[in-house]
């Protein structure tokens, strides 16, 4: 029996590019970040006439149709966990019910997030896409509108608790991409996990709103130089 | 049609050909000086509108078009006819192995078919062949393959369980980058490892091969001794098949002036008949008249025997016939994209899958009596039609719908059916969700699966590989099947697809190939 509904945005009956295999990401509708780089900013508001309102019985329809092909669930958004009531009962279901056991439940968040949420989901939840704007917490302000401290306290959580699958990291040049940046960004995820994955998400321009629609995006050399950076400082599962 | 003078002339003033090329040109030019085996009035008005098609293999079939020697076997007891003994170590493998394939005909005039390698070769490699040696061996031996048999319908088969022979096979392709041989993997459920499959993805990203094939279902459908030969023919080793006829079901629409229901009840049965009747009348040619099997080495050192041939009944142009009888239905649907008409279109493979299956034909004792069904993927001269059961290029809905919809026509087709799904580079980041996607194509009874990558050199064109810098060399190329290769991209849409590739060929009635 199905107690919540949920305001989804939008899904992908396959992604290659939201965790490990072929999966199946659900898009929720609102997130707590105003990012002035969000591709999907239509997300954004907690309501939207676009959206639709689904129970945790349509979700498991559509996984159901993209069954056998997946290896697992992604949630994304907007911020998923916003509804972290609804991905509990969601992923609860996934792992008791014979029919969807073998998938596995992944969140992919921007780590704003209280550590009760975590909590509450982490027994369900095989893993987690965490993005990091910036450690540093004055940029991280003016990129999201919201300060890094709760950001820097899940990836220390996730990390302890072996759930963090990896850290996103959304270069855009000249605003968080600087050798000194990189490198400052690598040693404290080190300092958190030596073994940490990271993985560079290259700034687009397309679907962002102004001023971020005029932003420069990374050409091939910067793309290498960012890497390179990153490699030199210890980073050694970087994707 | 039969050859002028003209035309041999021509051949052989052409520059374009190797030596060799002329030769085979030649032979299939004397061999159409002939009259086509007899038809009645019927099967010949029908072949001659192309709405029934014999893959110009010729007019005079004196060898089988397929043909799947029981290499293990001869490697086990060595040959009388080539003075082999049984090969005792790894060198005398590959020799003996590389004599053979020179003395093996089929349809191109190279073989088909070298064998599954990874298991013909490992009783050879033991303990005392290290890596490094194998490397070496083996590399020498797969530069042999292309340079001596260039002909992309070359084929060669892995088996289900990842071993030493299987690896350095998929590293050498990675390193030679080579369009010989064609190679499929057989991928089993439980025994094929995940680390096998992306070995193999990880090959397909360098060079677009291996093609994917469902071992489960081709086990139950053609026995345990079976290959994947050519492009997405699937046979049964020892055997082969005698000839290949096709049905154009566009043409059968077209022909046809009455309902759908009447084209079902009519219709379709008389040219599933009329395919049969060229069928018939080409394999008693083969077997009765050229005396193949009363000849060949292979037949009487029991290599291959006849009663493992059987002969394949292609169809193709699906998607057009789905489409023209929606059209006449006054529905709008298109196949790919509607409920309605990919259910028009599962009825059309499985009525046809019923008729051939009770349609009887000599000498096929392979498959008790009967043709093997196959979604025939074309050849270059195709126009305006789609190759076998695909959806047009250019209009592949998106990959669940792609995978749903064609998968359920795999069950029907034993002798392969090929859909191309063309993945863009972020595969390449990700092969593990590839080894996903194969994995339930396969849980969901597809029968083949081959995808390609735009970024790496090789084009597929109908199951066969063409070098794109070997396209820019034309008119002079090495490899016959260049030239086919050339055919099909300039008369389908190879090079102007958005994501998914997909293309057609098989031999060309010009280049008797």
């Amino acid at each position: 029996m199905s107690h919540h509904q949920s305001l989804v945005s939008d899904f992908l009956p396959f992604t290659w590019v939201d965790g490990p295999g072929n999966r199946l990401v659900i898009f929720f509708q609102g997130c707590n970040f105003d990012c002035l780089a969000c591709h999907n900013p239509q997300t954004i508001p907690l309501q939207s006439v676009a959206a639709h309102t689904w129970t945790v019985e349509d979700v498991l329809q559509r996984v159901r149709t993209s069954m056998p092909f997946i290896r697992g669930i992604t949630v994304s958004g907007g911020e998923a966990t916003l509804q972290w009531p609804f991905l509990v009962e969601l992923f609860t279901r996934i792992k008791q019910d014979e029919e969807f056991a073998h998938l596995t439940t992944f969140i992919d968040s921007n780590g704003h997030v209280e550590p009760a949420v975590w909590e509450a989901l982490l027994p369900v939840t095989d893993g987690v896409m965490l993005d990091l704007k910036a450690v540093d917490g004055t940029l991280h302000t003016e990129l999201t509108g919201h300060s890094n401290a709760l950001v820097l306290d899940s990836i220390r959580y996730l990390a302890a608790a072996g759930k963090l699958y990896e850290t996103r990291l959304m270069l855009a040049p000249d605003r968080n991409d600087s050798d000194e940046q990189l490198r400052t960004t690598a040693q404290w995820l080190l300092g958190v996990d030596p073994l940490m994955r990271v993985k560079i998400n290259h700034f687009h321009a397309h679907g962002t709103r102004s001023p971020a629609s005029n932003w420069a995006e990374a050409d091939e050399a910067r793309r290498q130089r960012n890497r390179q950076v990153l490699l030199e400082a210890g980073v050694q599962y970087l994707c | 049609m039969r050859t002028r003078p003209e035309e041999v002339l021509a051949a052989i003033r052409e520059q374009k050909y190797t030596y060799r090329q002329k030769l085979q040109v030649l032979a299939g030019l004397a061999e159409n000086l002939l009259d086509e085996p007899a038809l009645g009035p019927e099967a010949a008005a029908a072949l001659e509108a192309r709405i029934i098609c014999d893959m110009y293999e010729g007019h005079a079939p004196y060898r089988a078009r397929y043909i799947l020697p029981d290499y293990a076997l001869a490697l086990r007891k060595g040959s009388d006819f080539l003075e082999l003994p049984p090969a005792t170590d790894l060198d005398e493998a590959l020799a003996h192995l590389l004599i053979m394939y020179s003395n093996v005909p089929s349809i191109t005039g190279f073989p088909v078919y070298f064998g599954d390698l990874d298991s013909l070769l490992l009783p050879y490699v033991g303990p005392a062949i290290d890596d490094e040696t194998l490397h070496r061996k083996l590399r020498l031996f797969w530069i042999s393959l292309d340079r001596m048999f260039p002909d992309a319908f070359a084929h060669t088969n892995l088996s289900p369980v990842y071993n030493r022979v299987a690896r350095t096979i998929l590293q050498l392709e990675r390193e030679l980058l080579q369009v010989v041989p064609n190679i499929s993997l057989k991928v089993h459920p439980t025994l094929t490892s995940d680390e096998y499959l992306l070995d193999a993805i990880n090959t397909v990203f360098a060079n677009g091969k291996p093609h994917f094939i469902n071992d489960d279902l081709m086990q139950h459908d053609l026995g345990e001794h079976y290959a994947a030969v050519s492009c997405y023919n699937s046979l049964k080793v020892g055997g082969g098949s005698h000839t290949l006829s096709r049905l154009n079901l566009k043409q059968s629409v077209l022909a046809h002036h009455g309902d759908v229901d009447a084209w079902f009840a009519s219709t379709l049965p008389h040219h599933v008949e009329l395919t049969g009747e060229l069928m018939a009348s080409r394999i008693r040619f083969l077997v009765e008249e050229s005396h193949f099997f009363d000849s060949s080495w292979l037949a009487r050192e029991g290599l291959i025997s006849l009663d493992r041939f059987s002969a394949m009944f292609g169809i193709f142009g699906l998607a057009e016939a789905v489409n023209l009888l929606m059209e006449r239905s006054g529905r709008s649907g298109t196949y790919g994209h509607d409920e309605e008409a990919d259910a028009l279109s599962y009825r059309i493979t499985s009525s046809i899958a019923q008729l051939v299956a009770e349609l009887p034909l000599p000498y096929c004792a392979g498959n008790n009596g009967h043709a093997f069904l196959h979604s025939q993927s074309g050849i270059d001269l195709d126009l305006d039609v789609t190759a076998g059961t695909r959806i047009p290029i250019g209009s592949e809905p998106p990959l669940l719908r792609h995978l749903q919809t064609v998968s359920r026509h795999h069950r029907f087709f034993q002798s392969g059916v090929s859909d191309i799904l063309h993945f863009d580079d972020m595969a390449v980041r990700n092969p593990e969700a590839i080894v996903d996607i194969i994995r339930g194509a396969f849980a969901s009874q597809m029968r083949d699966f081959t995808f390609n990558l735009n970024s790496n050199d090789f084009i597929r064109i109908t199951g066969y590989m063409v070098r794109k810098s070997d396209l820019a060399k034309l008119p002079a190329a090495r490899h016959s099947s260049t030239f086919l290769g050339a055919g099909s991209v300039e008369n389908s849409h190879v090079t102007d697809r958005a994501l998914k590739r997909v293309v057609s060929h098989e031999s060309s009635p010009v280049a008797g190939l």
